[in-house]
């Protein structure tokens, strides 16, 4: 647009000479456009594009400790592949993914969406108490995850403290030492640091629902919960569906938070993917191993990218 | 009206008390880190007779990694923005077939997990000596910057009326000095807000702290933090203190973006 109207622009007022140069200035400025795009291209490429291509190929390779001394690395087929998919790890970790996802997701999805219609009446200070929510949101997940250790801390934590003073419970329970609940504690937390992204997105969503409608719908009797039914929700599809294949993409990744808060543990409970990705590659130094594990991560991922850009791309052709 | 005065009121306690829920894990960071040393949590709920020990020892331990981290995250805002701003300029003003084909390719680039990039940075940097180096780390960390910076100045450089450059061109500045004159200035605070996120970015990152450094020398202070928490943890209020002072930019940056949506709200409405 702007180009077209430039061009436009030179050639009527230009003055002659100028225009018998045009040809040549017109391959400068391409050049010049290039040259725009030209780093931000290979800054993507070096980024993005050759850690896929090198995933690919070390996940085909036996490309362990012994490679870095050796540059010796093997083609192996599928061999990585096989090894993973058959370890007794595998289908821990592939639910305990599963849960981490649903879970984090679900709940934040729905308190996100609760806080976001209470926001959305305008009230004293209401602006202000939205963006302080943000905060658990900017601090750095290790930042979180430590806090979380101190409050979840099984003798002398605050969580344990306020319920046994409360008499909620009796005994201390292990939050991040047990097996049984060290999955459901890390899934909380991260319930914690997903509640505010969901909150602003999906107020913004609100915020763009014309008054008009409910204007209208209170004349058809659509109050409360009707309103909700009939006009929020609809209304908010688009944000929504975006929103939760965002959090796909962004949660089944998740790295820090369970290594900072259990590194997998108690007994393999907190294996995810992405834990396992890691272990295998940066602990047990098989990298052709841990390559194949977060391909498989990539390739889920990409399953739900492609609802995603369905979605957004409806989105915007609403 | 006093009815309706009296439920907004009630809202605003709900909400605050909302917030207090919501905000608790920061409140109790802060306290933690004013508590005497032990390791052991004995707070009460509030720090009633505050001590700093908590904050000399993570200054002498974590002062270096605060500054490593410091010195990471500036690098990271310069080159992210560097490669980006011209980049976002170009995706909102140049016509071309190539610019939804950059955005889509700035979208996938979203899905893929840090854990990927650091397995394939690792072996690269084991040749190039980058392992352990700060400009290693500012490099790895440029993956959350750029793509990030992009969208949004982007988003912002949309706005952008093409005349504005137009008149430049006509003085016969070239594209890029006009860019430079007239585009960078005028995007002042967008590239504060790209600026800010880019530094959040990499002053949190911790994958490739932890991934992409083999001994000690270099270590951000999210690995500081992480070893402190590795074993048994010793001083709660040294951890929770390096805690609080790592919080810091955030806090910032939530203060400085406020500013910049408002900015943006009135450049929207006067136009």
């Amino acid at each position: 647009m702007a180009h077209a109207t430039l061009t436009r622009t030179t050639e009527a007022s230009g003055p002659e000479p100028a225009r018998r140069s045009r040809g040549r200035r017109h391959r400068g400025e391409d050049l010049t456009k290039l040259l725009f795009v030209l780093p931000a291209v290979l800054a993507m490429v070096a980024l993005f594009g050759y850690p896929v291509v090198k995933n690919l190929l070390m996940s085909l390779q036996d490309y362990g400790l012994r490679t870095f001394f050796t540059g010796d690395a093997p083609w192996v087929g599928l061999r990585n592949y096989t090894t993973v998919v058959t370890d007794n790890l595998f289908s821990q970790a592939m639910v305990n993914t599963a849960l981490f996802t649903v879970g984090s997701i679900a709940f934040q999805f729905v308190i996100g969406l609760g806080l976001a219609l209470f926001f959305h009446r305008r009230f004293p200070l209401g602006g202000v108490l939205r963006s302080l929510l943000l905060l658990p949101w900017l601090l750095p997940l290790i930042v979180s995850s430590a806090t979380w250790r101190s409050i979840l801390e099984q003798d002398s934590g605050i969580l344990n403290r306020t319920l046994t003073g409360i008499g909620v419970i009796d005994d201390p329970v292990p939050w991040l030492n047990s097996p049984s609940v060290a999955l459901i504690a890390v899934i909380g937390v991260n319930i914690w640091i997903g509640i505010p992204f969901n909150v602003t997105l999906l107020y913004s969503g609100l915020a763009e629902i014309p008054a008009e409608l409910y204007e209208a719908g209170q004349l058809d009797g659509a109050t409360g919960w009707r309103a909700f039914w009939y006009i929020t929700w609809p209304n908010l599809r688009a944000v929504a569906s975006v929103l939760l294949m965002l959090g796909v993409v962004y949660t089944i990744k998740v790295l820090d938070i369970i290594l900072g808060l259990t590194g997998g543990g108690p007994a393999n409970a907190t294996q995810t993917l992405a834990t396992q990705s890691y272990e295998r590659s940066f602990i047990d130094f098989k990298f052709g191993e841990g390559a194949a594990l977060s391909n498989i991560l990539i390739a889920i991922s990409f399953v739900f990218a492609i609802f995603y850009l369905r979605s957004t791309r409806r989105a915007v052709d609403e | 009206m006093t009815d309706s005065t009296v439920r907004r009121g009630v809202h605003t306690v709900i909400g605050v008390l909302v917030l207090c829920v919501m905000l608790f894990p920061v409140y109790w960071m802060v306290n933690a880190s004013l508590q005497p040393s032990g390791n052991t949590l004995t707070a009460g709920f509030l720090p009633l007779d505050p001590t700093f020990a908590g904050y000399r020892r993570a200054l002498s331990e974590q002062g270096d990694n605060l500054v490593t981290s410091m010195i990471i995250a500036a690098g990271t805002v310069v080159l992210s923005l560097a490669i980006a701003t011209p980049c976002a300029y170009a995706l909102s003003q140049f016509r071309s077939r190539w610019v939804s084909a950059g955005l889509l390719a700035i979208l996938i680039s979203q899905m893929i997990p840090g854990i990927v990039i650091a397995n394939a940075l690792y072996t690269a940097y084991e040749r190039l000596g980058l392992l352990n180096s700060i400009p290693g780390l500012i490099v790895a960390n440029c993956s959350s910057g750029i793509p990030f910076a992009i969208l949004i100045l982007r988003s912002f450089m949309l706005s952008l009326p093409p005349s504005l450059v137009e008149a430049a061109r006509v003085d016969g500045a070239g594209l890029f000095r006009a860019f430079v004159a007239i585009v960078l200035p005028i995007s002042k605070n967008s590239l504060i807000t790209a600026g800010l996120f880019s530094f959040l970015f990499s002053w949190s990152d911790f994958l490739f702290a932890l991934t992409l450094t083999t001994k000690g020398g270099v270590r951000p202070v999210t690995l500081g933090i992480y070893q402190y928490l590795g074993t048994q943890v010793q001083n709660w209020n040294a951890v929770m203190a390096t805690a609080v002072l790592s919080a810091i930019p955030a806090i910032v940056l939530l203060v400085a973006a406020q500013k910049y949506i408002a900015a943006g709200a009135i450049g929207g409405a006067v136009k």
